[in-house]
């Protein structure tokens, strides 16, 4: 079977290999892990005719450069505006091309986004753990960080020129600057001005970011008595604010239990966008009910797999 | 807001895909019993669109698809589940741990010993006797929070974490004792190393411990400990 072998020539932190994360463990510490943007993601493998959730590559804010150096393989990258050279040529940040054996990919820091999957026809060969590929950064447990000088293997290397275009990016996939909570579970533990601040107030993200979670500026959401509660579960989104006030996104990659209160969590599927946006960016939260929130799933999972199934179906 | 207890909880919706299940407000038996009462009683009766549950010291948080179901669905199921009669808890397993006190994988023993005016040796006959129950998994990968380090032995954290503590150190603050399956920075006093894995490795069983679980220390020498794994039924 054809082969592609790519060498790292440059890879930038937090780099890693994923698929559609490690679900179900959360009872045993272990977060789902996979994708920071699930969307792009899925529209990455989508694009190429793959299964949504197979194995590709995370590629963060400062980039990753890879040479062909045997073999080709048809590729995709999509998630936020990168800037992406192949060769002499400079390619759409959401396109679907072919790396041929001496060419050269550069995928750097663009105008917007944090994040965006390289996904391969073909089969993208990583360390699995508990049944998945995705990389829990912490530990390092599953196909690990990518990392300069690295080889990485495309089994069973496929050319799919039908499939080869530019693809535009729905708006929905744009970073998200009003991302919807749910408000709680902690609501107890703040003052009702301390939540009417944090609703009002714009947050930024600062560089404290990483796929654990990522550190916001905003108003101090100091907590009443909270210091001493017991450690509860937590899920991807949940804002968990210290002791001294300070909120934080947890990400992907967040711990399953945690004893600060949490005073809201993002809808889940908010979490993607949330991501894509860059410290020093602004955010302002907007509550709604639980109600309005699960019809909001609804409504946009069903948005996304119809563009999803045009894409895979598209030649 | 009435305070929850482990008869009368207190769910809290959280985003568009989970309830949390609160049995009370601070760390007690009753609560904790009922957490791993209704985390059983899930598992052998999931509701639809069910996807995990995260069982901790006071509450369960249960995670669904909201394609699937919804909060006021999944609650009405988790109390029906409350209001049926006790069922029969699956009874926990209880697991003999092997643990070296010696140096150097001992750095804090003398320390503690120090700090609560009590010989080395009562220390490690206080920690030997405790009985330990996995109050649930946090923080990292098989990073088991267990429950039951005696009071003759318990330290606050130290003021300040120190680096680099090794993965296996059985290491104690307040009423918990731990494990860390990772190298990490840490303010708990390390008192032994145990040369068992949480992580065991086996994809059919690839955490040591559910929840739940009672483990029993025992006491092991440094010769011991080199040879660990060495023999059949070295684990466990």
């Amino acid at each position: 079977m054809a082969e592609a072998k790519l060498k790292v020539v440059m890879a930038g932190p937090h780099v890693s290999v994923q698929d559609g994360g490690r679900k179900g463990q959360m009872r045993f510490g272990v977060p789902a892990s996979g994708p920071m943007d699930r969307r792009a993601f899925a529209i990455a493998n989508a694009a190429l005719g793959n299964p949504l959730s197979v194995p590709a590559i995370e590629v963060s804010m400062l980039g990753l450069t890879l040479d062909c150096i045997a073999g080709s393989v048809t590729f995709a990258v999509c998630g936020g505006e990168f800037r992406v050279q192949l060769g002499s040529e400079t390619i759409g940040s959401w396109a679907v091309a072919t790396l041929r054996e001496g060419d050269r990919l550069a995928i750097g820091m663009g105008p917007w986004g944090t994040w965006c999957t390289l996904a391969f026809a073909g089969t993208f060969k990583a360390t699995s753990w508990l049944g998945s590929v995705a990389t829990h950064s912490l530990s390092g447990f599953g196909g690990g960080k990518i990392t300069t000088g690295q080889e990485l293997v495309i089994k069973d290397a496929q050319l799919r020129a039908h499939r080869e275009r530019p693809i535009v990016p729905p708006d929905w996939t744009r970073p998200e600057v009003e991302p919807r909570v749910v408000l709680g579970p902690q609501t107890r533990f703040f003052a009702p001005e301390t939540i009417e601040a944090f609703l009002a107030a714009k947050f930024s993200l600062t560089d404290s970011y990483d796929r654990m979670g990522v550190r916001l500026k905003g108003p101090a959401l100091p907590p009443e008595g909270a210091l001493s509660i017991p450690s509860e579960p937590i899920v991807r989104g949940s804002i968990q604010v210290s002791g001294d006030g300070v909120a934080s996104a947890l990400l992907a990659d967040h711990g399953t239990t945690g004893g600060y209160p949490k005073i809201a969590t993002m809808l889940d599927d908010d979490v993607s966008s949330f991501a894509q946006n860059r410290p020093r960016g602004e955010v302002q939260f907007r509550a709604i009910t639980p109600e309005a929130a699960v019809r909001l799933a609804r409504e946009r999972a069903a948005r996304q797999a119809g563009f999803l199934e045009r894409l895979a179906g598209g030649r | 807001m009435p305070a929850p207890t482990p008869t009368s909880p207190r769910i809290i919706p959280i985003a568009d895909h989970a309830l949390l299940v609160e049995f009370g407000e601070t760390i007690g038996e009753a609560a904790h019993d009922a957490v791993l009462q209704l985390d059983q009683a899930l598992t052998d009766q999931p509701c639809q669109g069910f996807s995990e549950a995260i069982p901790a010291f006071v509450n369960l948080l249960v995670d669904f698809d909201p394609l699937v179901t919804d909060h006021a669905a999944v609650e009405a199921h988790v109390r029906g589940l409350l209001g049926t009669t006790r069922r029969v808890v699956h009874a926990p397993r209880l697991h003999e741990v092997a643990v070296c006190y010696e140096a150097p994988f001992s750095r804090d023993l003398d320390e503690v010993a120090e700090r609560k005016g009590h010989t080395v040796e009562t220390v490690i006959a206080a920690h030997l006797l405790g009985d330990y129950q996995v109050s649930m998994y946090g923080f990292a990968p098989g990073y088991a929070y267990l429950a039951g380090t005696p009071e003759a032995i318990q330290l606050d954290r130290k003021l300040q974490p120190v680096r680099d503590i090794e993965a296996g150190s059985v290491m104690i603050a307040g009423p918990m004792c731990i494990m860390p399956t990772l190298t990490m920075q840490t303010g708990w006093w390390v008192i032994g190393r145990s040369p068992v894995k949480v992580l065991t490795g086996d994809p059919t069983r690839p955490f040591l411990f559910d929840v739940g679980d009672r483990i029993q220390f025992k006491r092991i020498s440094a010769d011991d400990f080199a040879r660990f794994g060495t023999q059949a039924g070295g684990h466990g």
